[in-house]
C-alpha cells in the first residue's frame, strides 16, 4: 500500500517538472534570445567605435575613396531610378488626393517634404543596404572563412583599420550626398508625373517646393540618413566579420546567412530608427 | 644549447568540448628549421597559430625569448610580431588583388617605404619565386602551385626573422613539392631566419630540418633531430612508417622499414634449416655537402638514384633493401653465407664504380649546373646473421665493417 502510495507521489512530482519545464521554456528561450541581443549590441557597439578610431589614421584615405567610389558612385544609378519613380508615383497619387479638395497647387509641398522628410533618407538607406551592404557582408564574409582577415593580422594589419574604418567613413559620406540625389530626382519625378503628364501649374510647383522646405527639413533628413550610414555600415561590417562565429550555419552557407541577416536587420533597424529620430527631431 | 626562442610550457586548447592541445610542452630555437609532424587534424596548425597570436592558449604559458607573452608589453608585442610571418596552408590570398599587390601588401601597409622600393622589393622577390610573368594576374588565375609560390613570395618580402609554414608543400606534385622545401631550406641559409614548419612530407622534410617535433594524441612526443627520430620508438612511429609506405615509389623504390622488416621475419619463419643470411650497410657519407653545395633537390636526386640502383642491383638476385635512415640503405641478402655475399658485394662494387656512381652523380647534377666540387663518398659494410640474431645488431655489425666502396668528385663527365 505505501510503495503504491509512494510510486503515485513519484509520478506526480515527475509530471509537475515536466509541466514547469514546458511553461518556463517560452520564458528561458527569450531570455536567452534577449542576452544575445544584448551581447551583440554591445559588441557592435564596441565595434564601431573602434572602427570610428581608427578612420584618421594614416594611408587611410585612398582606402576611403576606394569605398565611396563603390558604396557611392555605383549606388548612383539605383538610386537615380529608385528616386525618379517614387517622385513619379508620389506625385500621381497625391495630384488625384489633392484635387478631390481643389488643393493640387501644394502639389510640390507635398512631393518635396514627403520626399526630403522621409523618403528620401529612408529608401537611400534601404537601396544601399541591398546594394552595397550586402556586398560588404559577403565580402568581408569570404574574406574571414578563407582567413584572409588572419593572414592581415598576421601581417600586423590592423583588419578594423584595413577594412572597416573605411566602409564605415565611405557610407558616413555618401548616405547624406545619395540621400540629396535622391531628394531632387524624386522632386523632378512629381514634376514629370503631376506637371508633365496631369497638367498641374509648372510654376506653381517649383514655387511651393521653394516656398515650403526650411532648412530643418534638410538638415533632419540628412541627420537620418547619417544615422542610417552608421547603422548599415556597421551592420553589414559587423556581420561579415564574425560570419565564422555563427552558431547556426558555417563556411560558404554562413556567408549567406550573414548577408540575409546583414540586409534584413539593416531595413529593420532604419525603420525602427526613422521613428525614434524623427520623433527627436519634431 | 641555447635558450629557446619560443618555449611552450604545459599549453593546453579546447574548442567547445573538445581537447586539441593538451599540456603540450617544446622549444624553439633560433636559426634553425624546426618541423612540427603528424597526423592530418591532430592540431599541427593550431599550435602554430599560437606561435603568431592567432589564438590564445586556455592554459598553460608561451614564451617567446624567455618572457611569457601575456606579460609582453603591447609595443614590444607588435615589434617582436613584426619580426614574424606566416605563410597560411591555404595560402590566404587575397583573391581581389593581383599578385604584385598581393605581394606588396605588407610593405605598403606597415613601412613608409616610397613605391619605388617597394615595386624593386617586390619584383625581386617575384623573380626569386618564379612569379615575374604573373605579376598582374589574380589568385583564381594562377594554379595551386603558382599560389603557394605567392603565399611564399608574401611571408618572405618583409625580410622576416621568424618564418611560420603551415603546410607549404600541401598539393604539390612532388617536383614542386621538392621546389618549394628547396626553396624554404636556400632562403633559410641566405637570410638565417627562424623556420617552423607544419608538414607531412616524411622523409623529405628531414633534409631541411634541424629538429623535428612530433604531435600525436595532442602532446608533443617527440623533440629532436631526424636521426634520433629514427631510434624513436612510440606509437607515432608506427603512422609516420604508414606515411612512409606511400612515399616509397615516389622516393626511393625501396620498401618501407616497417614492410622490410615484416619480409625479414617472414623470411626467417620460412627458414626451416638454419640458413644464414647476410645484410650489406650502405652509407652515403658526403649527404650534408650535397645539400649545402648543390641543394636539397639535388641530394633528393642523388637518393633516389642511390636507392634505385641498390634496389635494381640485389632485387634482380632475390635481396630486399630499404632506406634506413636520411643517407642509410640497408639490403639483405637471404640464403648467403658471408662468402657468398662477399662475392656478391664484390660484383656490386665493380659495376657500382663502372657505373652506378656516374649514374648518382648525374642524378644530382640533373638538378643544378652549379660549378660546386663536392666529393661523393659511398660507403659499404658486410655482416652475416642467423635466424636468431636480432636483425638491429646485424646491421649494427655490418655498419662497423664499413669501408668505402666509391668516391666521385666533381668532374664526372670528363
Amino acid at each position: 500500500m505505501a510503495l503504491t502510495t509512494n510510486t503515485q507521489n513519484g509520478s506526480e512530482n515527475e509530471a509537475k517538472g515536466q509541466l514547469g519545464m514546458a511553461l518556463s521554456r517560452p520564458f528561458s528561450l527569450i531570455g536567452r534570445a534577449t542576452i544575445s541581443w544584448i551581447d551583440h549590441l554591445g559588441a557592435s557597439g564596441v565595434f564601431l567605435i573602434l572602427a570610428l578610431l581608427k578612420i584618421l589614421r594614416p594611408k587611410q584615405l585612398s582606402k576611403i575613396f576606394q569605398q565611396l567610389y563603390y558604396i557611392g558612385a555605383r549606388s548612383m544609378m539605383i538610386i537615380m531610378l529608385v528616386s525618379l519613380f517614387t517622385g513619379m508615383v508620389l506625385g500621381l497619387q497625391s495630384y488625384y488626393a489633392l484635387v478631390k479638395f481643389g488643393a493640387q497647387g501644394a502639389l510640390g509641398t507635398l512631393v518635396a517634404l514627403t520626399l526630403v522628410r522621409e523618403l528620401g533618407p529612408v529608401l537611400t538607406a534601404i537601396m544601399i543596404a541591398a546594394r552595397a551592404g550586402s556586398a560588404i557582408s559577403a565580402e568581408i564574409g569570404i574574406q574571414r572563412i578563407s582567413e584572409q582577415i588572419d593572414a592581415l593580422e598576421t601581417m600586423r594589419i590592423d583588419p578594423l583599420r584595413y577594412l572597416i574604418s573605411p566602409r564605415i567613413a565611405a557610407a558616413i559620406i555618401s548616405f547624406p550626398l545619395l540621400t540629396a540625389l535622391f531628394d531632387l530626382i524624386g522632386i523632378v519625378g512629381g514634376y514629370i508625373s503631376g506637371v508633365l503628364l496631369l497638367g498641374a501649374n509648372a510654376g506653381t510647383y517649383f514655387y511651393r517646393v521653394q516656398a515650403s522646405m526650411e532648412m530643418k527639413d534638410v538638415t533632419d533628413g540628412f541627420i537620418k540618413a547619417i544615422v542610417f550610414a552608421f547603422i548599415v555600415s556597421t551592420v553589414c561590417c559587423y556581420q561579415g566579420y564574425f560570419a565564422h562565429m555563427r552558431t547556426d550555419s558555417h563556411g560558404a552557407k554562413a556567408v549567406g546567412l550573414a548577408t540575409t541577416s546583414a540586409v534584413v536587420l539593416s531595413c529593420v533597424l532604419i525603420l525602427v530608427s526613422d521613428y525614434v529620430v524623427t520623433s527627436f527631431l519634431m | 644549447m641555447d635558450a629557446p626562442l619560443i618555449e611552450f610550457k604545459d599549453v593546453t586548447k579546447r574548442f567547445g568540448t573538445k581537447t586539441v592541445l593538451e599540456h603540450v610542452n617544446l622549444q624553439i630555437y633560433e636559426g634553425q628549421v624546426t618541423t612540427i609532424i603528424g597526423l592530418s587534424g591532430g592540431g599541427k596548425s593550431v599550435l602554430l597559430k599560437h606561435i603568431i597570436g592567432l589564438l590564445k592558449p586556455d592554459e598553460g604559458t608561451i614564451l617567446f625569448q624567455g618572457k611569457p607573452i601575456v606579460d609582453i608589453k603591447k609595443s614590444e608585442m607588435t615589434a617582436s610580431l613584426a619580426k614574424m610571418s606566416y605563410m597560411f596552408q591555404d595560402n590566404a590570398l587575397f583573391d581581389s588583388m593581383t599578385v604584385h599587390e598581393n605581394i606588396a601588401l605588407p610593405l605598403r601597409e606597415t613601412t613608409n617605404l616610397k613605391k619605388t622600393e617597394i615595386d624593386r622589393m617586390v619584383a625581386a622577390r617575384m623573380e626569386q619565386t618564379e612569379l615575374a610573368d604573373a605579376a598582374k594576374k589574380f589568385p583564381s588565375e594562377l594554379s595551386g602551385g603558382m599560389q603557394k609560390r605567392v603565399a611564399l613570395a608574401r611571408a618572405l618580402v618583409t625580410d622576416p626573422q621568424i618564418v611560420l609554414f603551415d603546410e607549404p608543400t600541401s598539393g604539390q606534385d612532388p617536383v614542386r613539392k621538392n621546389a618549394i622545401l628547396s626553396m624554404i631550406a636556400q632562403y633559410q641559409r641566405k637570410f638565417g631566419f627562424t623556420a617552423v614548419l607544419v608538414s607531412h612530407e616524411i622523409p623529405d622534410v628531414y633534409f631541411i630540418s634541424n629538429r623535428i617535433l612530433a604531435l600525436y594524441d595532442r602532446r608533443i612526443v617527440f623533440q629532436g633531430t631526424p636521426e634520433e627520430l629514427e631510434n624513436f620508438t612510440h606509437p607515432f612511429k608506427d603512422e609516420v612508417i604508414r606515411s612512409l609506405e606511400g612515399l616509397r615509389k615516389e622516393l626511393t623504390g625501396l620498401h618501407s622499414k616497417r614492410q622490410f622488416n615484416v619480409m625479414h621475419h617472414a623470411q626467417l619463419k620460412q627458414s626451416t634449416r638454419g640458413e644464414t643470411y647476410s645484410i650489406v650497410v650502405f652509407t652515403l657519407d658526403t649527404l650534408d655537402a650535397i645539400v649545402a653545395g648543390l641543394g636539397y633537390e639535388a641530394a633528393q636526386e642523388t637518393i633516389y638514384a642511390m636507392g634505385v640502383y641498390i634496389n635494381k642491383h640485389f632485387g634482380a638476385i632475390g635481396g630486399f633493401s630499404t632506406r634506413r635512415s636520411i643517407n642509410e640503405f640497408v639490403t639483405i641478402l637471404p640464403y648467403s653465407n658471408l662468402t657468398e655475399s662477399e662475392d656478391i658485394l664484390k660484383d656490386f662494387i665493380k659495376d657500382f664504380q663502372d657505373q652506378g656512381i656516374h649514374d648518382i652523380w648525374a642524378g644530382a647534377h640533373q638538378r643544378v649546373d652549379s660549378g660546386e666540387c663536392i666529393d661523393l663518398i659511398i660507403r659499404a659494410g658486410l655482416a652475416q646473421g642467423q635466424p636468431i640474431a636480432e636483425l638491429e645488431s646485424v646491421i649494427d655489425s655490418a655498419k662497423s665493417q664499413q669501408k668505402e666502396i666509391g668516391r666521385l668528385r666533381c668532374a664526372v663527365e670528363e
